[in-house]
């Protein structure tokens, strides 16, 4: 056990330091979506010519081929420095790796660059308005017409899906089959008449997420990913890996929000009151603890080279530690907390998702209870 | 950077693990717990292991391995619930080790390491005696006076035995701080001496979850295991991710007293408070999940509930921890006036 980085993991920190300290592109642009869309864009490009946007990435695909704890100590230095996201974030952690790991040569000749350089951004469409936590039951369909495929569905929760060209859309291409054998993994090229997106309001106010409204959009057989009826297990081999190495960034953002708490705490006088030092120290133990385990799940994947189903933990305790900390935030600031538009209001309303995006609570504890403690399903 | 045992301490787990499941057996467990008594043969295969001097320095006449492997030890400990003077011994050594002098060094700790002598700790909190771990049956004894700790030759203590709720161990109140003063570093002993209970929580906490969890599995209700509907299987998730989590601050405390002491005293608290948390949440969780079998005292889950409860309060309450966490965490001393 040695939690000290080693001279080439330390080397490798101070690499990814100093390049960050020397090209910060400074905060984004606030108030203009498009404006900082745009910013991000460029951002994602100087990351890409120096050869930092596909940290996880083979280098023969044009990645960096990080381990996953140079990938760890990476995004942990990113957040660190509050560098701003690269825009094409969902086709660097899972488009470009779905396409490595299951495409064909001509699929990786033809999407790999532009995911990496930002020119073609990526969304997700699996989630729909009747399959949430259960995705294999979802009903958007695609129907095969001479080398060529028309879907027709919903899609809900699409992030960037205004901004994007491509979409990695889950359809169902066989009804009759079992439902997690009949679905298939398509890139849909979002540029085109028959599909509709729409931004959809949260209650924070702001449209982070749209929908997405296909009627008979094409697809031509050279955009599946894997065998028509396979795209189950290509969504669920991608999706364990989205989260590896991200836990660092993941828990530092949690520390960010507690110094400003500790900051709020202190300016109000309230650093004296016994029942908020119980909470905060309570809270601070959760998140070092999430810290820790998150480096023991690391060191495992290392050596399995598979991530185990603990990495639901570290989804769940974030997801309770930032509800947490920003309700904690919201109490204390008095009315402040509670005016609309609020940097706190807005923290506050925002973690309420944070149990319900990327696996719910319930469903990670579902995935614990059975895959880690081996209970009988529930199904 | 690499967060897991080493072979080594994987082959002393494994055998430690293997060692007390052989020796204490529910049903021994259950008898000594009866007999309010420990097996005086079995401390003596304990102490030939090296155990209680595992992590005392060779020259002290101890093993010279580290923190890790104490803990090791004494989560296995904790998951055997062994009624053994391990604890106390093995805390009392810590404490002597780091702030002992040269004389109290040389006086105590061979006896400890080699088992000869037994070891216990506790202290005063307001004025009122905490409860002491192992000290009717101790030699020597290390007492928190609130300034720095003071030893003293059991015999010389004033004492009377305390009957806890857990009868897997012996305890004493003592009516008055007595002994010579540690003048070395009391606090880096005491910080040690809070992970080594962590480690017993923890163990305690795993035993508690593993027997929720095999009762889950088989136990049928409404004509399904009862470990198939969520309100049981929730609650067993969490328990393990209670379990996980003084787990992970408990090794990482043991690792920052080997290897990276300036972030001991926020680590040893980290790991105290959520590992007394973990000590009592966990098997309290077990028994519900268990249900009236589990409050029966034919039921062994009693053994691990009560002494997770008391272990986790024996060195101040999980509260204290936290308060020290506040302290530690950016938001200065309390100047609150104490009650």
């Amino acid at each position: 056990m040695d939690l000290t980085l080693t001279e080439s993991e330390a080397a490798f920190r101070d690499e990814v330091r100093s390049w960050l300290e020397e090209n910060h592109p400074g905060p984004a642009p606030e108030g203009d979506d498009a404006a900082e869309f745009e910013f991000r864009r460029i951002w994602q490009k100087k990351m890409h010519e120096a050869g930092w946007a596909g940290i996880s990435w083979p280098e023969e695909y044009g990645g960096k081929g990080a381990t996953l704890i140079e990938q760890s100590i990476f995004n942990e230095e990113l957040a660190r420095q509050r560098v701003p996201a690269p825009a094409n974030v969902l086709g660097l952690v899972m488009g470009g790796p779905v396409v490595i790991a299951h495409g064909d040569e001509e699929q990786k000749e033809r999407f790999l660059e532009p995911i990496l350089s930002g020119d073609e951004i990526w969304c997700q469409g699996f989630s729909e308005p009747e399959s949430g936590s259960d995705l294999a039951s979802l009903k958007t369909r695609a129907v095969n017409t001479n080398g060529s495929w028309k879907v027709t569905g919903q899609k809900v929760w699409t992030t960037y899906a205004h901004e994007a060209k491509y979409c990695m859309l889950l359809a169902r291409t066989d009804q009759d089959a079992p439902k997690h054998k009949g679905i298939t993994y398509f890139i849909l090229d979002m540029d085109q008449a028959n599909v509709d997106v729409r931004p959809l309001r949260q209650i924070t106010g702001e449209a982070e997420f749209n929908e997405i409204f296909l009627e008979e959009a094409e697809i031509p057989d050279e955009n599946i990913i894997g065998e028509v009826g396979g795209g189950w297990q290509v969504a669920i081999t991608t999706l364990m890996f989205e989260r590896a190495g991200l836990g660092a960034a993941a828990v530092l953002g949690l520390k960010r929000t507690m110094e400003d708490l500790i900051a709020v705490v202190r300016e109000r006088g309230l650093d004296d009151d016994p029942v908020i030092r119980q909470k905060i120290a309570q809270l601070h133990i959760g998140i070092e603890a999430m810290r820790l385990g998150s480096l023991r799940a690391l060191t495992q994947t290392m050596k399995s080279g598979i991530p185990g189903p603990e990495g639901s933990l570290s989804k769940w305790e974030w997801a309770d530690y930032n509800q947490a900390l920003t309700e904690l935030g919201n109490e204390v600031l008095g009315p402040e907390g509670m005016r609309a538009g609020s940097d706190w209001s807005y923290r506050f309303l925002r973690s309420r998702a944070n149990s319900i995006e990327g696996g719910t609570t319930e469903v990670l504890k579902n995935i614990i209870a059975e895959r880690v403690l081996g209970l009988p399903r529930l199904r | 950077m690499n967060f897991d045992l080493n072979d080594e301490q994987q082959e002393i787990k494994r055998t430690a693990h293997e060692f007390l499941a052989a020796r204490f057996k529910p049903e021994k467990v259950r008898e000594l717990a009866d007999a309010d008594s420990y097996d005086d043969s079995l401390w003596k295969e304990i102490s030939e292991l090296g155990w209680p001097g595992i992590a005392i320095a060779e020259e002290d006449g101890g093993q010279g391995l580290g923190m890790i492997e104490l803990v090791v030890l004494l989560e296995e400990s904790g998951y055997a619930c062994a009624p053994s003077p391990l604890l106390g011994t093995a805390g009392a050594a810590l404490v002597i080790s780091a702030a002992g002098s040269d004389e109290q060094r040389s006086e105590w700790l061979p006896k400890l390491a080699s088992g000869e002598a037994i070891g216990a700790f506790g202290g005063f909190s307001d004025g009122e005696s905490t409860i002491f771990c192992d000290l009717p049956r101790a030699d020597v004894v290390v007492t928190f006076d609130g300034e720095g700790a003071l030893l003293a030759p059991a015999s010389e203590v004033d004492f009377e035995p305390f009957k806890a709720i857990d009868s897997t161990r012996s305890y004493g109140l003592v009516s008055e701080a007595t002994g010579e003063r540690l003048p070395g570093d009391v606090d880096a002993g005491r910080d040690r001496l809070a992970i080594a209970i962590a480690a017993e929580l923890t163990g305690i906490a795993q035993r508690a979850l593993e027997m929720a969890v095999d009762y889950a599995r088989e136990r049928q209700q409404f004509g399904r295991p009862i470990g198939s509907y969520q309100a049981v299987s929730h609650r067993c998730a969490a328990m393990l991710l209670a379990t996980e989590e003084s787990r992970s601050l408990t090794y990482y405390a043991a690792w920052t007293a080997d290897a990276e002491p300036e972030s001991l005293p926020m680590a040893a608290a980290m790991a105290g408070a959520r590992s007394a948390d973990a000590g009592w949440e966990v098997p309290s969780s077990a028994l519900q999940v268990l249900g009236g079998i589990g409050f029966t005292w034919e039921h062994d889950l009693q053994f691990w509930l009560k002494r997770g409860r008391v272990a986790g309060r024996m060195l101040g309450t999980p509260r204290d921890h936290r308060e020290r966490v506040a302290d530690l965490s950016g938001l200065g001393e309390s100047q609150a006036v104490p009650a």
